[in-house]
């Protein structure tokens, strides 16, 4: 992603997302059904999908988890 | 026919085997043999829940310092800083977890469940403890660094100077006092959420919902303005004609 479109992608808002408190509940059964078929979850928590593509935070928490569960599995 | 084993965490029953409680939540025996165990350890007494306790402690510990790792090279953390914060972040998840036991589900794995609150706790303290920027300020000078945040070539100069100017003059239009501070700091500022959050005395998610809602309104000016498009992708930037 270069120049504006960086900035075009912060400042786009899904009607769709779930917002961090939801995200973060369900962000175990996510990164699990993520390892598994992103299709999958990306079609079945469609809110969860769309919160993780525009908050930093939560995105890098899930990445963190999903590392996790690969070093133990 | 074998007295069915039940164990109460917080307001869930777990069923042992035999069990015929409809009401109750998860049931124990319906789960992966690894999260079992884990229930029932951590609900048992005495020594087997101090040894899934200690045996807790270490997962955690492990994902923790790994994690940190990860992490690190945004902060420049490192060595035993930075495995001190490890440590911590592994207690303090044990702790959630022990008091948070009642509310799992069973949705998942009890390790993946376990893994999300030390994958937090890490996130949260590096963050809070570690970002050492200076406060922001909404001065010219931060405002002219926001095209080099992203990125924006000098080249594009005249296109990104109409833009900036856009931007900043719906940040003073159209935002709340409140909206106004939480999208300078991380936007112009480059703060990170979690930082702010903790600045302000806010969790994550209403920072979160602050700032979607700058977003949203700082995007319709710019779009009411003619100074980005409306189309949903590949967006152009640049006055619209």
């Amino acid at each position: 992603m270069t120049d504006w479109a960086a900035l075009d992608h912060l400042l786009r808002t899904d009607p769709l997302d779930a917002g961090c408190g939801r995200a973060m509940e369900l962000l175990d059964v996510y990164a699990e059904l993520l390892r598994q078929d992103g299709d999958v979850a990306r079609a079945r928590y469609p809110q969860v999908a769309a919160h993780v593509r525009a908050c930093g935070p939560c995105a890098e928490d899930l990445e963190g988890l999903l590392q996790a569960m690969e070093q133990t599995n | 026919m074998a007295t069915p084993e039940i164990r109460s965490i917080g307001s869930v029953t777990y069923r042992g085997p035999g069990g015929a409680d409809e009401r109750a939540g998860p049931d124990i025996d319906q789960m992966d043999a690894d999260t079992a165990y884990w229930l029932r350890s951590l609900t048992a007494s005495g020594r087997e829940r101090d040894t899934a306790l200690v045996r807790l402690h270490a997962l955690l510990l492990r994902i923790a310092r790994s994690e940190a790792r990860r992490r690190s090279p945004q902060f420049g953390v490192t060595g035993p800083e930075l495995d001190d914060l490890a440590h911590q972040a592994a207690a303090d998840a044990l702790l959630a977890i022990t008091t948070k036991l009642g509310q799992f589900r069973g949705d998942s794995r009890f390790t993946t469940w376990a893994y999300k609150f030390v994958v937090f706790e890490v996130g949260a303290k590096i963050n809070r403890h570690h970002w050492q920027r200076p406060g922001v300020a909404m001065d010219g000078q931060a405002w002219e660094r926001l095209p080099a945040r992203f990125g924006m070539q000098p080249e594009a100069q005249l296109d990104w100077r109409d833009l900036v100017a856009g931007v900043r003059q719906a940040v003073e239009q159209e935002l709340t006092e409140r909206q106004r501070r939480v999208f300078v700091a991380i936007m112009v500022g480059g703060m990170p959420l979690d930082v702010l959050a903790a600045q302000i005395g806010a969790n994550r998610n209403a920072v979160y919902k602050t700032m979607f809602d700058a977003r949203r309104k700082i995007r319709a000016a710019l779009v009411a303005d003619g100074l980005i498009k409306e189309s949903t992708s590949d967006q152009t930037w640049g006055r619209a004609t």
